[in-house]
């Protein structure tokens, strides 16, 4: 299959990747184009960011959404723990929940252990225990799985993955068995008034580490370890004509990644007072992988998106509908034909249009994919409630709700209905991606001359 | 200690062989090139010239044989360990970060040599010498107006620099570059000529290539190499008069040959 062809975003977009220098895009001068935020701008973007941390739950006071924004922090710091080895390392993991679950066990113990008054520490160091213990295995497991790169990686990570699943099964004293160890998050002396009880305050407990671990991670994309990643990433074996051992550069790497993936496990212990072999999963650590990719695992902030549509949809989805799975799977399917860069660089691209001007004439083509697309949507989401409905609610009779609207889902009409509206939509939407690609080439092509022109200038 | 210092060579090979399975490929070399000379290899396709770069550069193990630089012995080392000591190559097909920007590249380059290593603990930024050492290389190969352009984007004969400029960052006292001008137009080569010769000055310099003018441009010395064998190291004077070099490399007449290979 002609990849570029089917693709809606160019594949060019998944060059303006975390190593681009520090700041600068495709241009020089005056007229540059930032991809990624310099300077004063950079301050800006964190400043930015910490006011949302910080008003986020006086805008969303409820307390489903509360638990909604801790839940978010805590796979922020997770996913981007994964991209440290993924987007920016080039290292495909199906294994990193590893880290993050065994981080919280460590976590959830130690948790336990100043209940019990055997040890003295503040519960908001607790995540600090998570990521030592992450880290602690990542030079263990590390060891194992760096000696090798690309497929063999993949493979062994997966086998690791099964390994720890398979133990945290087998040692119930330590993983405790199906039912997981549990917590109570308020032990220790109260600081300042501060128990944890609320979750509030889990809440600006997950923010502060969630920002301090994006600092921290963006500081290390800018270090000489984290650009020499960058370079393995792009081509290992000349890495190693420059003086680079890959295989430490790897190991080293996937420590750091190990470490943050456990403040996100030790984060996850404080937050569900739970935790249980799910955390070391297959399941965990495929969904890291999927957050990141959907988010644009070429950019930094890419797998912060990710995260953020990830646990909206696992958690505000799944109160809907029983399929939010199967939802998530077409999305990501999806995004990896038409987007293959991620909904950041689906962002980075319409921003740099509109920088040169063009965006207006994008507009028409995008109302019609909307529209469509929305069609589509209602016409794939008909069809697989009502399966849903028919398979695992279907002894209680046939009738049910879609959209509001009761429908009997034995009808034929119905079933005709439905069908005929997902199979128009679906035409219309590929018309209608026709003819955006058509004009969105000719954009990027003239975006592209525009370029050029300066350059010379 | 540079080789200047201990008056050993800068490169020395002692009966090199090098089999893949059971075709001997490198059948006993025996090249000594002294520190600041540039030498030239030439030879006929699949004479060997690649495979003796990556046994030098520690790509490939040698089979039996030896290999010092500056009189220390690398025959058994990692290619990383290699370069450390002060050997840099470059690569036939371009071989460079093609989501790195330009500057990114040769930046990544210079890091370990300039003692930065594994560091997590550095802010990039804040690492001027880095920054300096290449934006000098980027001077001198001529990429200057290119430095944020992500690599894989550049075009052939930009790329082609950059693969020198990475191949010089680090510093390397002896460079070796593999068919550094292939696939290039005569201007492009006579630019890369230039090029080569001004980031090599005061190193030791081995190339592999097939254009002749090149060669005869630029090399102090020219070894011939025909099936994995040395027949002849010379100056270029004397290689163009070498009867055997004629008659097993360059064919019958000089004038055929430089045809065949110009």
């Amino acid at each position: 299959m002609n990849r570029a062809k089917h693709t809606l975003i160019p594949t060019r977009v998944q060059a303006m990747a975390p190593g681009m220098t520090g700041g600068t895009g495709a241009l020089q001068g005056g007229r540059t184009i930032r991809f990624q935020p310099v300077n004063v701008g950079r301050y800006f973007v964190w400043g930015l960011a910490a006011v949302l941390f910080a008003v986020a739950p006086l805008i969303f006071t409820s307390g489903f959404a509360v638990t909604l924004l801790s839940q978010m922090g805590i796979f922020i710091i997770f996913c981007l723990s994964y991209n440290v080895i993924f987007g920016q390392g080039g290292m495909l993991s199906f294994g990193h929940a590893v880290y993050s679950g065994l981080g919280a066990f460590f976590a959830i113990h130690a948790l336990n252990w100043i209940g019990a008054g055997t040890l003295s520490l503040p519960v908001a160091l607790i995540p600090l225990v998570g990521g030592l213990a992450g880290a602690f295995f990542g030079v263990l497991f590390g060891y194992v799985t760096t000696k090798k790169s690309g497929t063999p990686f993949a493979m062994i990570t997966l086998g690791i993955g099964e390994l720890v699943f398979a133990c945290s099964l087998m040692f119930p004293g330590f993983f405790g068995g199906e039912g997981g160890i549990t917590t109570n998050r308020v032990v220790g002396e109260p600081f300042l008034g501060i128990t944890f009880g609320p979750q509030i305050q889990v809440y600006y407990l997950v923010a502060l580490w969630c920002f301090a671990s994006m600092i921290a991670m963006f500081a290390f994309s800018h270090t000489p370890l984290g650009r020499i990643s960058n370079a393995v990433r792009d081509n290992p074996e000349r890495v190693e004509f420059i003086g680079y051992n890959t295989q430490r550069v790897r190991y080293l790497v996937l420590i750091v990644s190990a470490f943050f993936a456990g403040v996100s496990g030790g984060l996850t212990a404080i937050n569900f007072e739970i935790v249980s072999a799910e955390n070391v999963s297959a399941v965990r650590s495929g969904g890291v992988l999927l957050a990141t990719f959907i988010g644009g695992a070429g950019f930094f902030f890419g797998p912060i998106l990710g995260a953020v549509v990830f646990a909206f949809a696992a958690i505000a989805l799944s109160e809907f509908t029983k399929a939010w799975q199967l939802y998530l799977g077409v999305f990501f399917v999806l995004m990896v034909m038409y987007a293959p860069g991620g909904l950041a660089s689906i962002i980075l691209m319409n921003l740099r249009v509109a920088k040169y001007g063009k965006f207006r004439r994008l507009l028409d083509p995008y109302w019609g994919l909307l529209l469509t697309g929305a069609a589509a949507l209602l016409g794939i989401v008909a069809v697989v409630e009502l399966t849903y409905f028919r398979t695992l609610e279907g002894f209680s009779g046939s009738k049910t709700t879609l959209f509001g609207l009761p429908v009997d889902s034995a009808s034929p009409e119905v079933w005709l209905t439905v069908i005929v509206l997902l199979v128009a939509a679906a035409a219309g939407f590929e018309a209608m991606r026709r003819r955006f690609k058509r004009e969105w080439d000719v954009v990027q092509e003239e975006i592209e001359e525009q370029v050029a022109r300066e350059v010379k200038l | 200690m540079t080789a200047a210092q201990t008056g050993a060579p800068a490169l020395q090979l002692t009966d090199v062989r090098k089999s893949f399975g059971k075709t001997e490929i490198i059948r006993g070399v025996n090249l000594s090139i002294p520190a600041g000379e540039r030498h030239a290899i030439i030879g006929p396709n699949g004479a060997g010239k690649s495979t003796l770069f990556n046994l030098v550069s520690g790509r490939f193990p040698v089979s039996t044989g030896s290999i010092k630089l500056d009189g220390r012995e690398t025959t058994r080392l990692k290619p990383f360990e290699i370069n450390r000591m002060g050997l840099s190559r470059s690569f036939q097909v371009t071989n460079i970060f093609h989501r790195l920007s330009v500057f990114e590249n040769i930046r990544a380059a210079t890091l370990y040599s300039l003692g930065y290593r594994y560091s997590f603990w550095h802010r990039l930024a804040s690492l001027r010498d880095a920054a300096e050492r290449a934006e000098e290389v980027l001077q001198m190969i001529g990429l200057r107006s290119r430095r944020d352009t992500m690599a894989g984007l550049l075009t052939y004969a930009e790329q082609r620099a950059l693969e020198i400029g990475v191949t010089i960052a680090g510093g390397a006292d002896v460079i070796l570059l593999d068919e550094p001008t292939a696939g290039m137009s005569r201007s492009e080569s006579d630019a890369a000529v230039e090029l080569i010769r001004r980031v090599t000055k005061g190193k030791t310099l081995v190339m592999v290539e097939h254009d002749m003018s090149v060669v005869f441009g630029l090399a102090d010395r020219i070894s011939v190499l025909v099936y994995g064998e040395v027949i002849a190291s010379d100056v270029p004077s004397a290689i163009r008069g070498n009867a055997k070099v004629q008659e097993a490399y360059l064919g019958t007449t000089l004038e055929n040959a430089e045809t065949a290979h110009g």
